[in-house]
């Protein structure tokens, strides 16, 4: 969205962390490389990549970004706080997006969302204590032939009536889609545990990955 | 008149529509392979431009001519392709993506090969996950078959198509600001000109379409400009998705020529059946939100490019229509309209970063009961001075935030008067809390 963020604005102030992101991170940061002309337009999928694999971007993360882009932190945190899907601080395992524009609010979007804040007993941006679940609004969601409508992580819920609400939350499969997926923007797998280097990968096996990855 | 057999949409119902070889054994890619190799880039523009293929996006520019724009001389070309539908409530991209996702990659070939475009990028909205799995598979196979990459089709011409997904913005929707995006920036619209054709992504020449209107493309080259010529009324032809959704019996998109009325797509049996519930039509926004609003009365509008001017409307939009009922209070309806511009709005320029946000700020004291009078007045001051219409703004968001908002005061003074006159006193002492 816009000139006004929630959320985004305090970062995780990590400044003295060790190095967070891994060489697998950085590997398929690289590998985003030959798709653009620029490096600082990696810079979206790159953040895609760093929140899926950490939960959200701190601010050591946001520098550890920066330097493999080539391009000032400040910049980073400038798009950052641009845009609505980025967290800067830790976020739950599952994000409840709850569409609140005007076909959904028409067909019950406003009780949807109030019978979610009941259920989950935190108010809008914020996050259970268990760690389970963030609840944030969003306009349109592009769902409306199906209002009122929610995502939880990829999974858009339709036409969810105030009885399903607890049904819903209570399916521990309710952030899963039911199709072919694709990795390009997942987490990268990680070879081994807690490791992470300071060199960047050699030009010619991004090149490999790339093909790979298509 | 016959049934109309749906073009765009003849995918949806059909088993693993989605898959390349369910697109090929349908007839698919016979428009792109037809372009590559029986006519030249000049022939393709030119076959568009006899179309009169007119965007899909909003604006209703002609695609073939917004692709002549671009320099002569250039060396690189880039296509992007517009998913970020973020308009409120539209959805026909996303069914579109959903059901046959190649239909659009064949778009982005011809576009492609038209604009002599090397990369193309679509550029989706984050919130579409499901359609990113979708066009991501599609494109992957596409590559496997040889129908993306290197001498596409044997004919020479080499592309790259990569999705790029966005971050939750409606203003990326904007041509300038999906490129400054896709820059890895912050989704602010530029000032123009330079227009993207003569300095776009990477400051090179770009052209940018939307989702729905490539997807005509290759019907246009398989059929012919006539066909597309003859689909609907002159000015406004070819096929066209509409969404209907609110209170009506079948929500949904539909497709058809358009030359159907408002009523129509909210009335009919073959799109919206009618309201819910037997309640009546208060108001609709048929073009999206942003293109404004029409009363009750006015509903024999013609879903085309140039009826809605004649009834206050900025254009035809997104063809989106949502309707509300005689039971919803007006007040709630510009509430949340109001908000949502005071969020999305980007912030560069002054009057509409100050001007959606006091809108909301007004709105919200009349939904809570704590309205004056001479706020409608205020409301349409406001909105008055802000847009690029009055020549003030970067971007069309402004304008788009007037339309409805100015519309709502305008068709429906009546109502908030009414409203404000019959309001209980005293609510006012509880607004300060609320609006800071």
């Amino acid at each position: 969205m816009a000139w006004k963020t929630l959320d985004r604005t305090e970062p995780v102030y990590d400044k003295d962390a060790p190095v967070v992101l891994s060489e697998a991170v950085r590997r398929k940061i690289e590998s985003y490389f030959p798709r653009y002309e620029t490096k600082r337009a990696v810079l979206l999928p790159a953040l895609h990549v760093v929140q899926e694999s950490l939960g959200h971007v701190s601010w050591k993360a946001m520098a550890e970004v920066a330097e493999i882009l080539e391009i000032p932190p400040s910049d980073v945190l400038d798009t950052i706080s641009f845009y609505t899907h980025f967290w800067t601080k830790p976020k739950g395992r599952k994000v409840i997006t709850v569409c609140r524009s005007i076909s959904c609010e028409l067909m019950g979007g406003r009780e949807m969302l109030d019978a979610v804040k009941a259920k989950l007993g935190i108010g809008e941006h914020e996050t259970t204590p268990d760690g389970e679940y963030s609840l944030v609004t969003e306009e349109c969601l592009a769902g409306c032939d199906h209002a009122p409508c929610m995502l939880i992580n990829e999974r858009l819920h339709k036409n969810v009536r105030l009885e399903d609400v607890e049904k819903i939350l209570a399916d521990l499969e309710n952030d899963r889609i039911d199709a072919q997926r694709s990795d390009l923007y997942d987490a990268p797998d990680e070879p081994e545990a807690g490791q992470s280097g300071d060199d960047a990968a050699d030009a010619t096996s991004d090149v490999a990955e790339m093909k790979a990855a298509d | 008149m016959g049934k109309y057999e749906p073009v765009l949409l003849r995918s949806v119902g059909v088993a693993d529509s989605r898959t390349l070889a369910v697109y090929q054994s349908r007839g698919g890619y016979a428009g792109a392979r037809k372009a590559l190799t029986q006519m030249s880039s000049e022939e393709v523009i030119e076959e568009v431009k006899r179309a009169n293929l007119r965007g899909r996006g909003g604006a209703g520019f002609p695609a073939g001519v917004k692709w002549t724009f671009l320099p002569k001389d250039r060396t690189r070309t880039y296509l992007c392709v517009n998913g970020d539908e973020s308009e409120p409530p539209t959805f026909s991209n996303r069914v579109l993506m959903e059901h046959d996702p190649h239909q659009l990659i064949e778009g982005v070939i011809i576009a492609g090969y038209a604009t002599k475009a090397q990369v193309a990028y679509i550029y989706l909205r984050v919130e579409f996950h499901e359609q990113f799995h979708h066009m991501q598979t599609a494109v992957d196979e596409a590559y496997a078959a040889g129908i993306l990459g290197k001498n596409i089709f044997g004919s020479g011409y080499d592309l790259d198509v990569y999705v790029h997904r966005g971050a939750g913005a409606y203003v990326c929707g904007e041509e300038t600001g999906l490129i400054e995006s896709l820059e890895g920036k912050r989704g602010w619209p530029r000032i123009k000109p330079p227009f993207p054709a003569i300095e776009g992504l990477f400051r090179k020449p770009t052209v940018v379409n939307n989702v729905e209107t490539l997807c005509n493309l290759p019907h246009i080259i398989e059929r012919g400009a006539d066909w597309f010529l003859g689909v609907g009324p002159q000015g406004s032809s070819g096929p066209k998705l509409f969404c209907v959704s609110g209170p009506v019996k079948r929500p949904g998109c539909y497709e058809s020529p358009m030359d159907i009325t408002c009523e129509e797509l909210i009335m009919s049996d073959k799109f919206g059946r009618g309201m819910t519930d037997g309640a009546k039509v208060k108001a609709v926004f048929p073009g999206g939100i942003s293109m404004g609003v029409l009363s009750a009365d006015e509903l024999g509008m013609k879903m085309d490019f140039d009826d809605p001017r004649n009834f206050g409307l900025l254009g035809l939009g997104t063809a989106a229509a949502v309707v509300v009922n005689t039971d919803t209070d007006i007040r709630e309806v510009l509430r949340n309209l109001a908000r949502f511009y005071a969020l999305e709005s980007c912030g560069q320029c002054t009057q509409c970063r100050m001007g959606t946000s006091w809108m909301y700020r007004i709105a919200q004291r009349i939904a809570l009961g704590a309205g004056r009078l001479e706020d409608l007045d205020l409301f349409e001051e406001v909105s008055g001075r802000m847009g690029m219409m009055p020549g003030l703004s970067i971007c069309g968001l402004p304008d788009g935030a007037t339309f409805p908002l100015r519309g709502l005061i305008q068709k429906f003074r009546g109502e908030f008067e009414e409203h404000i006159r019959n309001q209980a006193p005293g609510r006012a002492d509880e607004l300060l809390t609320v609006l800071n």
